[in-house]
């Protein structure tokens, strides 16, 4: 059997000593996590991000929808990264911008896995009819293409920055949902399991106790990564134009600026590369999570 | 005194793929009385974990009860809803695993798994589950209980959580304890060990016992009646003293003839001999006919076997039914 660290030998009680208090599951992924270069690389890149959208308005005090000056003047004293086609601040437009790209993405993530834990652990616990009722479901949100799913979903509700974190949220749950079911099948004929169920377990805590637990690792993965697809997502529609237009993000300076890519590349390149930077940080993140926490890659010891 | 258990004529089938019914197990009939322990043997495949499950009703998919019934203190089990069965689990009837390695959830500490049913069945408060929780790890001899409580399951040896598997299955004070080969996976020294405890135990609670396994020398200490299985049939049953000591089906006397006797030092090595074997397998399930299963294998067959049906389980003495047609030459 895999081991997430070499047994701890408890202290016999006649030594005196008090034993060393049995390290959680969770404590030792944290741990296992910090051993990975590339989680914590990204988990740094990750926080650099998070804490420049939210303490950049203290250093740069701007209006990132105010207009500060003539239409593309280049990164000068004034606007340290420019102004864009109608002389808004870069550098703002980049804080507040990222609060709002970031927001969606985690909001969007957190629906994405609550949708999908809910109809693949339903799913994958009960099986039979109610397992093929939700597959089909799941396969009817998934043979739609997403962006254009999307696109309808936001050109019907309004462009607003929580239709648009809904809209994401709808469409992208499918994957997220036959994980969790795989694993709760996997899961639900473990010995632990039907242990549990012989001392009296009901389905309830069977879910959310027995199986929920153990299923989560992979989930935890995905919906990390999830993060990072919600951000491109928001960028990809703000980009074609669907995008929130009195809240600043880095899709929507990408959409608005990109016809003037040649004449002012400041205002592209950079809101451009912000996003690059975070969904690669959230990559890495949840890749170094994964080693922290798959139990196939996890090091036998 | 009435039986606590009384399964009769219970009979078990799986569904294969095109809806026909292969049998699995065949009107099993037996019963323990309260503080008792009734054993059954065979070999893998010959349905004893079938008949484990058919009592817990936790059979898989695709297992079906095609008959019989089973009564715990004369209620049908078989037809009892999903909510009494869910409160007769753990608190009725409840059962050992056979893998100590996998049938503890890796996630949570062994105190907190057992203070769990302790929540269910008996409505404790958190600070008593806990010294509940102690005393019954202190029950099953676990060394140092206040501190192997905040333990993980991959803390613990086989043997160590074993027994907290025994003292998950008998927080809820269950009348019938059903342990499925609790020592298969376990070394022979902690076998012992795990035996001796569950004996001790019974002795306390007197909780009847159904002990499923193919150790016949545990059998011959622990159990107070037998029945043996083969193939999906009880091919002897009988008083546990009697059948070990007087094998008179020649499957049982093949098991036991399996049994390795260590007598260091008694007879010089020379003297050994073989181990010995039964050749050949149990038949696959749905390769069984209506002849006596153990037919093929039986060395003693005769063209007599070969013409009739399964014999039926008939007695040869007190407490001592046997289902053979040469029986009274066999015994003789």
């Amino acid at each position: 059997m895999t081991t997430l660290e070499t047994s701890t030998p408890l202290t016999v009680e006649s030594s005196g000593q008090p034993a060393r208090r049995a390290a959680s599951p969770g404590r030792v992924a944290f741990r296992q996590f910090l051993r990975s270069p590339s989680g914590v690389c990204g988990a740094c890149l990750l926080i650099v991000i998070i804490l420049g959208t939210a303490i950049g308005p203290v250093v740069y005090p701007v209006d990132p929808l105010d207009l500060v000056g003539g239409p593309f003047t280049p990164p000068s004293a004034d606007a340290w990264l420019g102004t864009d086609y109608l002389g808004r601040d870069v550098l703002a437009g980049l804080i507040y911008g990222g609060r709002a790209s970031l927001a969606v993405g985690a909001v969007a993530a957190l629906i994405t896995i609550a949708i999908g834990l809910t109809v693949g652990a339903l799913a994958g616990f009960f099986g039979g009819a109610i397992d093929a009722a939700l597959v089909k479901i799941t396969e009817f949100f998934q043979i739609l293409p997403p962006l254009l799913f999307a696109m309808v979903l936001v050109t019907l509700f309004g462009q607003k920055l929580t239709t648009i974190t809904l809209a994401i949220g709808a469409v992208s749950w499918t994957s997220a949902a036959r994980l969790t079911r795989a694993e709760f099948m996997r899961l639900r004929n473990l010995d632990f399991v039907k242990a549990s169920r012989a001392a009296g377990a009901g389905d309830a805590y069977l879910m959310l106790r027995v199986l929920l637990p153990n299923a989560l690792p992979p989930v935890i993965v995905s919906a990390t990564l999830a993060i990072g697809v919600a951000i491109l997502f928001e960028g990809g529609l703000s980009f074609l134009g669907l995008g929130d237009p009195n809240t600043m993000s880095w899709g929507l300076m990408l959409g608005q600026n990109r016809n003037y890519v040649l004449d002012a590349w400041w205002a592209v390149i950079f809101p451009g590369t912000a996003i690059f930077l975070a969904v690669l940080s959230i990559s890495l993140v949840g890749d170094g999570v994964n080693d922290a926490i798959n139990p196939r890659l996890r090091r036998r010891m | 005194m009435s039986a606590l258990l009384k399964v009769e004529n219970l009979s078990v089938g799986m569904r294969g793929s095109t809806g026909e019914v292969v049998p699995v197990l065949e009107n099993l009939s037996f019963s323990v009385e309260a503080g008792r322990t009734m054993a059954l043997v065979g070999e893998s495949g010959c349905g004893k974990s079938m008949t484990a499950l058919a009592i817990m009703r936790l059979l898989p998919e695709d297992f079906v009860v095609t008959g019989g019934r089973i009564l715990l203190e004369d209620e049908d089990i078989l037809s009892a809803s999903p909510k009494r069965m869910r409160s007769l689990r753990g608190n009725g009837i409840s059962m050992i695993f056979q893998e100590p390695m996998t049938a503890l959830n890796p996630l949570f500490t062994v105190g907190d798994q057992i203070a769990e049913v302790l929540r269910w069945h008996c409505r404790a408060g958190s600070a008593e589950a806990e010294e509940q929780v102690i005393a019954l790890l202190r029950a099953v001899q676990i060394p140092a209980p206040e501190q192997r409580v905040k333990a993980y399951p991959h803390q613990l040896s086989g043997g160590m959580r074993q027994r907290v598997m025994i003292a998950m299955a008998l927080a809820g004070r269950p009348k019938l304890l059903i342990a499925d080969e609790p020592t298969t996976a376990l070394d022979v020294t902690v076998q012992a060990q795990i035996f001796n405890l569950l004996a001790d135990l019974q002795q306390e609670t007197k909780t009847a016992i159904v002990l499923i396994t193919h150790d016949l020398g545990a059998v011959a200490e622990l159990a107070d009646k037998v029945s043996v299985l083969y193939a999906g049939r009880c091919i002897e049953s009988g008083d546990a003293d009697s059948v070990v000591r007087h094998p008179c089906h020649p499957y049982t006397r093949g098991l036991l003839g399996c049994v390795p006797h260590l007598k260091l030092g008694w007879r010089s090595p020379q003297a050994w001999s073989d181990l010995a074997e039964i050749p050949g397998m149990v038949p696959p399930l749905g390769a069984r006919g209506p002849d006596c299963a153990f037919l093929a294998r039986c060395r003693d067959a005769s063209e007599l076997c070969r013409s009739r049906l399964q014999p039926a389980l008939e007695p040869i003495a007190d407490d001592h039914a046997v289902s053979c047609w040469r029986k009274s030459e066999l015994a003789a």
